[in-house]
């Protein structure tokens, strides 16, 4: 069961599961254990990011009285206090929630923009194709972070900016899976047969094209999700997120790395948080894309 | 032993599933063939044929296994030998050519380099020189050049016909005793394939190869085979020489297949086998083809039969086989008559139509009249333009001049251009059932679609309409909320021909809509399109490059060849005395029974 190879597909049967696509795809998906386990760790962190600040001992912006600062774990704060002697663990638990919704908003923006840029580009064809390509592959040669940096210093470090940064960032990535992906669809005749009656343009994308690319685009925004974490905790490391005071794990990293040497937890909490949450997200991704090259492979392979 | 051994023996051979309940792929496979003789190996998809046709290299695809049997070459049994060796025997003792040439040639290689590579893995010759030499010989022996230029292309630069050839030279090169081929003629058009054929009879018989020939195509077999075995449901159920097996079939299943193949001359109504073959693990106790057989008796379903012996060389599975044996010899059911033509005001004219694929001029100064009601069979190869010209006639191809009007007002060129009702009237059923409906949507979803387009109906009432027109392409509304890839190759195009009819069309164009599917099963949808044009009165545009099947259906033809018509008229008169020379080259190709059997006395 668990020596599948690493990019190995798993065998699917189509004569026994259910013939809707998606539930055969999240069914297939969820018959593997990365997804299993991915889930349950991506479950784990949101769980804490979500919940975290109604659990937390102290409030985040105070310190704990009779702390000093990079104290040790104590049975007052179970694990020490940071450079200002604040309570590390409450800290923790209110600085996820900042990091979950940009990263998802950016993630979110990035994905729309680029799945209709995609589409219109595989469907369109000819110049129109070559200029929205062309204009994402410039898009594509900015590195995320410096793109991000490079706005931040001209407009100042805002919240939305830094959402629309990576979602700007996140866009030709996805624009580009998509396009991958329409262009086989759009040559086939279901999409002529649309055609030939007339259908709108924009319903033949979004009724024939677009359900038929969609397990390429659930693992591609799992990855790009998967990405968007890491790049805005590392944003607001650089200082360009969430301004001090406020609880934000990549912000905590900046703050307490100082003291590593004393005091590691108010660094290694949100970095173990991050980590898992990408181990997490990227596991959800590779169990879907294998489920669903599994069900391609199904569906061409017969005799 | 005093008699030489067999070139192929085949003895009791099961090949099954290597996970679960090792369900039987095939089991109880045991044939002979000669040295020199042809053994056409025939069924529907599904029916074990490839992997019997695989097993007697030695292999079987993933998931699969030999669980028993010998496959002898020459009297030695390859499937007791260790891997390496066997695989050293392929390509020099029994070679294989596929049904899509394209895979059995590497794109990245040159033709000569390919040859050569086949020579000398297998250690043929002793030097360059006597490969080449051989070589030369052997693309000779296929009808193919061998100076340098044509040994410096690539596949690509070769056209399927010589790519096909290429792959024979290939499987010919080390002068193997053995040699099964997958249906190589499946995606040639009849003018090629018959030169392929040829070719393949010519060298089996000079060079004394045992060839088995896997395929689907009935009329293809009796041209070129000496026997016959056919498969259901991974079970022979009938082996004998090829003209007692067509004319005396000792098999219901036989008897259908033959009766299931289009003749030239129309003489015979088109039957079709109702269902569809089982797959491993859904296969009935008793004789598998009991659920689909008209002689089915109570004793058929409780015991598989015997494969019992009813003359010399000739086996049956069947224990009424003398009762389908006296049936075959009563004669076919003659075909039904055919809707008269009646003279009205054209549906659609064709005037001086020119159209292009890019830079390459497809269709040159086409002249076309469809009349109402009337069923039209455009005729021709592959690339003779036949595709555009439905095409352009539906609004799909849009680079031509010259003019295309319907019902005397002149067409605008693209479907999006011209009115909703024009759009509406002219209906096209696309030729791959597996492109053209969409895998993300139900059949009712898809049938529907048009209607909510054109009517902008829904709710109860639609739902009633979708299941009438499902019903009229004899589908049940237990499809409706199907997925396409639930349905068979069959009942997909009919899902695609009900899409069309449910916009009231009163023109169904018809891309090539039998193609992709089986012989059986091409019959019923002939059948149901007949009946459409008989009882709905709409016009039919039929695009097919198989001649046998438009008398069934036609009442006029047009013969294309590269880009031009090249002759058009009444079915009967065209068909009896073509003039043009390419349509008499293109029925002396047509593969036949009759004539096959007529040839073989």
């Amino acid at each position: 069961m668990s020596d599948l190879a690493l990019g190995e597909p798993i065998e699917v049967d189509l004569e026994t599961k259910p013939g809707r696509p998606w539930r055969l795809l999240f069914s297939t998906a969820w018959g593997q254990h990365r997804t299993k386990i991915g889930l349950g760790i991506t479950l784990l962190i949101v769980g804490v990011a979500l919940i975290g600040p109604l659990l937390a001992p102290y409030s985040p912006d105070q310190g704990v009285e009779g702390q000093l600062p990079f104290a040790s774990p104590s049975s007052d704060a179970w694990f020490g206090t940071d450079d200002l002697g604040r309570d590390v663990l409450s800290r923790f638990l209110s600085g996820g929630v900042s990091v979950l919704i940009l990263a998802g908003l950016s993630t979110a923006i990035g994905i729309v923009l680029g799945v209709a840029v995609g589409l219109t580009a595989a469907y369109s064809r000819g110049k129109l194709d070559d200029l929205l390509m062309r204009g994402m592959d410039v898009l594509l040669s900015l590195p995320q972070i410096v793109f991000a940096l490079v706005l931040a210093a001209t407009v100042g470090p805002e919240l939305w900016l830094l959402v629309l940064a990576v979602g700007l960032t996140t866009m030709p990535r996805a624009a580009r899976v998509t396009r991958g992906a329409a262009v086989e669809v759009v040559e086939k005749d279901f999409v002529r047969a649309a055609e030939a009656i007339g259908i709108p343009r924009r319903r033949i994308l979004f009724s024939e094209v677009l359900p038929n690319i969609t397990s390429p685009l659930i693992v591609e925004t799992s990855l790009r999700m998967t990405f968007n974490v890491a790049v805005v905790a590392g944003l607001s490391f650089l200082g360009f997120g969430l301004q001090p005071p406020a609880a934000d794990w990549g912000l905590m990293i900046n703050e307490n790395r100082n003291g590593l040497a004393i005091q590691p937890w108010p660094v290694l909490l949100p970095v173990i948080a991050i980590a898992l949450l990408t181990i997490g997200t990227s596991l959800i991704g590779d169990g879907i894309s294998r489920a669903a090259i599994g069900i391609e492979r199904g569906r061409g392979g017969r005799e | 032993m005093s008699t030489a051994p067999h070139a192929l023996e085949v003895v009791d051979l099961r090949v099954e599933l290597e996970y679960g309940e090792h369900e039987d792929i095939v089991d109880g496979i045991s044939f002979r063939v000669a040295a020199g003789e042809v053994l056409g190996l025939v069924g529907e998809s599904g029916s074990g044929k490839t992997t019997v046709g695989l097993a007697v290299l030695g292999h079987t695809r993933r998931g699969a296994r030999v669980a028993r049997g010998e496959v002898r070459v020459e009297g030695r049994d390859i499937l007791t030998l260790p891997p390496l060796e066997r695989q050293r025997l392929r390509g020099r003792l029994v070679s294989y050519v596929p049904q899509d040439p394209a895979s059995a040639l590497s794109p990245a290689m040159r033709i000569g380099g390919q040859l050569e590579e086949t020579l000398s893995e297998h250690g043929f010759g002793a030097s360059d020189a006597e490969r080449r030499a051989r070589i030369v010989e052997v693309l000779a022996e296929v009808l193919l050049p061998s100076d340098e230029t044509f040994l410096r292309r690539y596949p690509h630069q070769l056209s399927g016909g010589q790519q096909q050839r290429v792959a024979l030279a290939m499987a010919f090169a080390n002068r193997p005793r053995v040699i099964v081929l997958d249906e190589p003629t499946t995606g040639l058009d009849v003018t090629t394939q018959a030169h392929v054929l040829e070719t393949v009879r010519a060298l089996c018989a000079t060079h004394g190869v045992a060839a088995v020939y896997v395929s689907h195509d009935l009329a293809v077999v009796a041209t070129l085979a000496m026997r016959v075995a056919v498969m259901y449901g991974g079970r022979l159920s009938e082996v004998g020489p090829t003209g007692t097996l067509f004319r005396l079939a000792a098999h219901p299943y036989t008897r259908r297949l033959v009766e299931a193949i289009p003749e030239l001359s129309g003489k015979h109504a088109l039957a079709s086998i109702p269902g569809t073959a089982p797959r491993p693990g859904h296969r009935p106790a008793g004789c598998f083809f009991a659920p689909r057989c008209a002689y089915a008796l109570e004793a058929c379903t409780v015991a598989p039969p015997p494969l019992e012996s009813v003359a010399a060389d000739h086996v049956v599975r069947c224990i009424r086989h003398a009762d389908v044996m006296k049936d075959a010899a009563a004669a076919r059911p003659a075909a039904t008559a055919r809707a008269e033509i009646a003279d009205e005001d054209a549906l659609i004219t064709v005037r001086e139509v020119d159209a292009w694929y890019g830079v390459r001029h497809v269709l040159h100064g086409v002249e076309l009249v469809i009349r109402p009601r009337e069923c039209l069979a455009l005729v021709g190869e592959s690339g003779s333009g036949k595709t555009t010209l439905a095409r352009c006639i539906a609004g799909l191809h849009t680079a031509y001049s010259g003019a295309i009007s319907y019902r005397g007002q002149p067409l605008e060129r693209g479907a999006r251009a011209r009115d909703a009702n024009a759009r509406r009237e002219i209906q096209y059923v696309f030729q791959s059932p597996y492109n053209s409906l969409n895998p993300r949507k139900t059949i009712g979803q898809i049938v529907n679609q048009p209607l909510r387009h054109f009517f902008s109906l829904g709710g109860s009432e639609a739902r009633r309409r979708v299941v009438e027109v499902l019903d009229t392409v004899q589908l049940s509304s237990t499809v409706l909320d199907r997925y396409p890839h639930q349905l068979s190759g069959g009942e997909r195009q009919r899902a695609a021909i009900a899409r069309a009819l449910i916009a009231n069309p009163q023109l169904l164009v018809c891309d090539e809509v039998t193609s992709a599917l089986d012989v059986s099963v091409q019959a019923a949808i002939i059948d149901v399109l007949a009946d459409l044009q008989r009882e709905l009165d709409i016009g039919l545009l039929f695009v097919t490059h198989n001649l046998a099947l438009i008398r069934t259906l036609s009442q006029e033809v047009a013969v294309m060849s590269e880009g031009r018509i090249v002759e058009r008229g009444l079915v009967d008169h065209v068909l009896d005395r073509p003039q043009a020379e390419y349509t008499r080259k293109l029925l002396s190709d047509t593969p036949s029974l009759e004539a096959a059997l007529a040839a073989s006395g």
